[in-house]
């Protein structure tokens, strides 16, 4: 942590988070191999179950998530796509029912193994949720608090560096830079949604996972965060959740596709069916009830 | 032949339309009355409010009968004024000095002036010598800071001491202003009736003149055992002390728990118990808690609650801290169920976002859930605090004594309270002990209006600052 | 960066473990002892309680037996039977409840299927005012307007104390009780109900009355049980305006019924006994000293048990809906 400072104090937005993280993963995508071909990614799941209680949301997954991608993760509603997402930087510990069986590998490190900080992998795997929740605060709060409560030693001109760079590279800085001392809660919804994307950013995390970001934006507002996604992905490594298969086709590299399937007893367990680059996913999947899916859906 | 059938069921089973229109009247009709009856039962509940309102309004004004031990007529005459022209007010301070300091003992003299002097100049039952002393003994009275009577208050002690009025029927607002005639037929009756209750006066002697029983003077004057210039000062004190006490406890205590079992409690047993556990002890009646103070505070914690632990001198524990204490476990569980249903109001979002940035479950409230939840613990904290200013049985356990004129100085003194005062003056037989406990029951009803007031405005500020 | 360029000093796992941090356990365990407390509170009134009951029936002037079976209660006289208090509470809870049931019950349903915007506007503060008034107050106002009152209805039979006046005082100070819980029983039946009752072409009486009110009965059942509780707890009331002395009888079927049909005469009530007997001069360790946690306890047990059997009425009602 203490060699955070150092960065921080400079223009995030033109700084890649981390030199080496960046070398390798842009070949990748381009050879379209499956990300196990690629060797490990920024996180692994092993036969990863995932349960509520007794209930088992999803069951079985395996992926493999490659740096500096975008990875879509589609299917239809109850497949535990959201649950998945939420089992990679621990936020299901939230509930107090939920477990995680399996490993979740983050660099290497599995997250669920005894003895890991959930408040540690939180500060580096980010997250953008549904509806955008900004603090009732002013704008500029609401990008600093993260970075204070992580131990932000700068001054306080590193800090407006600091929140400037966050909101240069959420593409809102323009729009807020006069009333940085506005609540968060006077901006439209799109606005809100890419400050809270420009929150995240802040703590300078390497991973950022999306749950649905824009399925409560109007469709100008949407797009706009597609664009900045795309330009996100230089520095960071982002996941995904979307329920609109169009959007996973713009946006994504790679698509991961769940399906849902009822048990004897009428419990509804969702399960991987394929992870794909995401051309390959919607032209020639591999499986059936993929095609059956993406054809439904397009058709 | 299908198609008839279903038709000719209609006609045999349902009224024909004439019919189904009277029917409809009459379910109208009874909707109206029962409407109305609804309406009544709900204007009985209003109605007894009113009621209840206007009899204390009612009892705090009115006219009195007073038989004045000394006329002011005679008194001026004595000291050579003229009646008819002159009153006591047109008197200056040393006439009405001298008026005082001709009827009053000496000793009495002096305890008013070590109260506060009457002239910057010179004393008037004191010797300077003996003055002197007692200003330099380690117990100083107020008089030495200072500090001169006014002309006013000179007037009032006149009035206290050397009229001194007795008041011997009141009535209330209503039938003062209405029928004042009947009242004067009572009191004469009563004189005619029962000559013996006023030896040696006669109904010649009764003066009636108007009288205010909630009046400034009335809040700032200290208990007495004369009506006529009783006050709750003492017990206002009493109640602002015991508030502190339980506004330090119970909140504290009470937003904790509450920010435990919302935010931090996973559901276990233990935490299961809690929360039962609170849910029934905002059931249990205060006089319970009355006597879970006088066990364990008054009684088993004595050293600590009569302050003789701290060297300070209580000659037991019926204090201050113990009756602040005691409503402060009382108020305990209604703070820690209203607190805990602003907390729950905070949105799961604000927790998620702040979760998700890497805060700390405690960096996340501590930052992001109190400041929304402020508002509304503040609310429900102000509207339990106000219940706890009304409470009157826990404090009649734990001892608060009924008749007290010193003003209570810190947590061990021994003290009255406001409710403790409306329930003995209210259960004293005499009619104008009445009237002072309407007036007392105003005060009260004033204060608590205005903390209710309070808690809307705040309520009020907050949710337009948030939205 | 905290992040990835770590790797080569540090291992992941590493990085990743479990931080102390001594403030946040520190103060998760200060508000854990905050929740605690209310356990302890709980401790110490059924300590107290239960301790000095038992000093009181292994006196040797009581029995255990005869504390729940006599029908005598004259502390003077040796005779500690709880009956006539016990009968006092009942007594003036039925009367509140005579009173309140119907009033609150009539506000919660024109409030929440009638009133307009404005006329619950204009109530719903009424009630709420009501609920903050003082008990002292009410009792004052017993004292002072409805006992005169109904003496000048039915004459010098109504006693100086008696516990009618107590009784529909402590029905005022409950009303918004049954009131505003009916009301939140009613707000929870789903508005399906009411507009499939509209659909079928009931009125608007018919639906309250018929659909409403039938589905929200345990929710208003529970709200009655407490009221009730509230009731038999009530103090200051009962202590002013119920009089002082408890009106012992005798189990024959005259003396039983003359008890609960003599409304107009006064009789002391578990709680007004505690009250009278500390605030006089109350030494410990006496017999009256004792006997009032004894009727604590009892008191305390009768109003734990009104308000679970509440709490178990409103768990079904919630699963009905759920």
């Amino acid at each position: 942590m203490n060699d955070t400072t150092e960065t921080l104090s400079v223009d995030t937005a033109d700084m890649p988070p981390d030199p080496t993280l960046t070398a390798a993963p842009t070949a990748m995508k381009n050879a379209r191999e499956t990300p196990e071909e690629a060797g490990p990614g920024v996180i692994e799941t092993k036969n990863m179950d995932v349960f509520y209680g007794d209930f088992k949301a999803v069951a079985d997954v395996s992926m493999n998530f490659a740096f500096n991608e975008i990875s879509a993760l589609i299917g239809p509603s109850g497949c535990g796509k959201s649950t998945v997402l939420r089992s990679l930087n621990r936020m299901n510990d939230l509930i107090p029912t939920a477990r995680t069986d399996g490993e979740v590998l983050y660099h290497g490190a599995n997250i669920y193994a005894p003895g890991v900080d959930p408040v540690e992998i939180r500060r580096r795997i980010g997250m953008v949720f549904q509806k955008p929740n900004p603090f009732p605060k002013s704008i500029f709060d609401n990008i600093a608090w993260g970075a204070k409560i992580n131990g932000f030693k700068g001054s306080k001109a590193d800090m407006k560096d600091l929140v400037e760079g966050a909101l240069r590279q959420a593409a809102l800085w323009d729009e807020v830079k006069d009333k940085l001392n506005e609540s968060g809660l006077s901006l439209s919804g799109g606005q809100q949604q890419r400050l809270c994307i420009a929150r995240a950013v802040a703590t300078q995390p390497d991973v950022i996972l999306m749950d649905e970001p824009c399925s409560a934006l109007d469709p100008i507002a949407t797009l706009r965060i597609e664009e900045l996604m795309l330009e996100l992905k230089e520095n960071y490594s982002i996941i995904i959740v979307t329920h609109n298969m169009q959007q996973a086709a713009r946006v994504s590299d790679r698509t991961a596709f769940f399906n849902v399937e009822l048990d004897t007893k009428g419990q509804r367990t969702g399960y991987l069916v394929e992870f794909s680059p995401t051309d390959q996913l919607f032209t020639s999947p591999k499986e059936k009830a993929t095609e059956d899916y993406i054809t439904g859906r397009f058709g | 032949m299908t198609t008839t059938a279903p038709e000719k069921q209609t006609r045999d089973y349902f009224p024909t339309e004439d019919e189904y229109q009277k029917l409809l009247g009459r379910r109208t009709r009874f909707g109206h009355t029962v409407r109305l009856t609804l309406l009544l039962m709900l204007t009985i509940a209003v109605v007894g409010l009113g009621i209840l309102l206007y009899t204390i309004i009612d009892d705090s004004f009115g006219l009195v009968a007073v038989i004045n031990e000394n006329e002011p007529e005679d008194i001026l005459a004595a000291y050579g004024y003229d009646p008819a022209t002159t009153t006591l007010n047109d008197l200056n301070k040393e006439q009405l000095v001298e008026v005082l300091a001709g009827s009053v003992s000496s000793g009495v003299g002096r305890r008013l002036e070590r109260d506060q002097r009457f002239f910057e100049d010179r004393l008037v039952f004191e010797t300077q010598e003996k003055w002197d002393e007692v200003c330099a003994s380690d117990d100083p009275p107020a008089g030495c800071d200072g500090g001169v009577r006014s002309k006013g208050n000179v007037v009032d002690l006149v009035q206290e001491r050397v009229i001194r009025p007795d008041i011997v029927a009141a009535s209330g607002l209503t039938g003062s202003i209405l029928n004042p005639d009947r009242f004067k037929e009572k009191v004469q009756q009563d004189f005619v009736d029962n000559p013996d209750n006023y030896e040696p006066f006669t109904y010649e002697d009764v003066r009636y003149t108007w009288r205010a029983w909630f009046s400034w003077k009335f809040i700032t004057s200290p208990a007495s055992d004369r009506p006529e210039i009783a006050g709750v000062r003492t017990a206002v004190l009493g109640s602002i002390w015991l508030v502190i006490i339980t506004v330090l406890f119970a909140v504290p205590v009470g937003v904790g728990a509450a920010i435990y079992l919302e935010e931090f409690a996973r559901p276990n047993r233990i935490n299961d118990l809690i929360q039962t556990n609170i849910n029934n002890l905002a059931g249990v009646p205060s006089i319970i808690y009355g006597m879970l103070g006088l066990a364990v505070l008054v009684r088993i914690l004595e050293p600590i609650t009569s302050g003789s632990l701290f060297g300070e001198g209580a000659p037991n524990g019926r204090t201050i801290l113990s009756a602040g204490l005691t409503l402060g476990l009382l108020t305990l569980p209604v703070v820690i169920i209203s607190s805990q249903e602003a907390i729950r109001a905070v949105p799961n979002s604000l927790r998620q976002a702040g979760m998700g940035l890497g805060a700390t479950k405690w960096q996340t409230v501590r930052s992001q859930v109190l400041p929304v939840a402020i508002p509304g613990i503040l609310t429900g904290t102000i509207l339990a605090v106000a219940r706890a200013i009304g409470e009157t049985a826990p404090l009649i356990l734990v001892g608060a004594a009924g008749f007290i004129t010193v003003s209570p100085s810190g947590p061990f003194s021994q003290f009255t309270a406001l409710p403790i005062q409306i329930f003995q003056w209210t259960s004293l037989p005499q009619e104008e002990w009445r009237h002072l406990a309407a007036a007392a029951s105003l005060v009260l009803l004033v204060l608590l209006l205005t903390l209710n007031a309070a808690a809307v405005l705040l309520r009020n500020r907050y949710s337009r600052r948030l939205t | 960066m905290a992040t990835g360029s770590d790797i080569q000093d540090v291992s992941m796992e590493e990085q990743l473990e479990r931080k102390r941090r001594p403030l946040d356990t520190f103060i998760v365990g200060s508000l854990f002892i905050a929740g605690a407390i209310s356990i302890a509170i709980t401790l110490g009134i059924l300590w107290e309680l239960g301790s000095e009951s038992l000093l009181f029936f292994t006196d040797e002037v009581v029995s255990i037996g005869s504390f729940f079976t006599s029908t005598e209660w004259s502390p003077q006289a040796g005779s500690f039977g709880i009956w006539p208090l016990i009968l006092g509470t009942l007594l003036i809870t039925f009367i509140a409840l005579l009173v309140a049931v119907p009033v609150g019950l009539s506000a919660a349903i024109y409030l929440s299927e009638y009133a307009s915007a404005r006329v619950r506007n204009f109530f719903k503060p009424v009630l709420e005012i009501l609920v903050g008034i003082p008990t002292v107050v009410f009792g004052f106002f017993a004292l002072t307007f409805m006992t005169p009152l109904l003496r000048s209805i039915f004459g010098s039979t109504v006693g100086f104390f008696n516990v009618l006046s107590a009784g529909m005082v402590v029905g005022l100070l409950i009303v918004p009780l049954i009131s505003s819980l009916a009301e939140d029983a009613m707000a929870a039946v789903p508005n399906s109900l009411r507009q499939a009752s509209y659909g079928l072409g009931a009125s608007r009486l018919e639906t309250s009355l018929r659909v409403v009110v039938p589905a929200a009965l345990s929710g208003i059942a529970a709200g009655i049980v407490v009221a009730m509780s509230r009731a038999v707890g009530e103090t200051m009331v009962v202590t002013l305006a119920a009089g002082a002395s408890p009106r012992n009888f005798s189990l024959g079927e005259d003396s039983l019924f003359g008890y609960i049909l003599s409304p107009f005469e006064g009789a002391q009530t578990m709680t007004g006994y505690i009250a009278i007997t500390a605030s006089g001069d109350i030494s410990y360790d006496t017999i009256d000293y004792n006997s009032i946690f004894a009727i604590g306890l009892t008191l305390f047990l009768m109003t734990l048990g009104l308000n679970s059997l509440s709490r178990r009425i409103v768990k079904r009602f919630r699963q009905e809906y759920e």
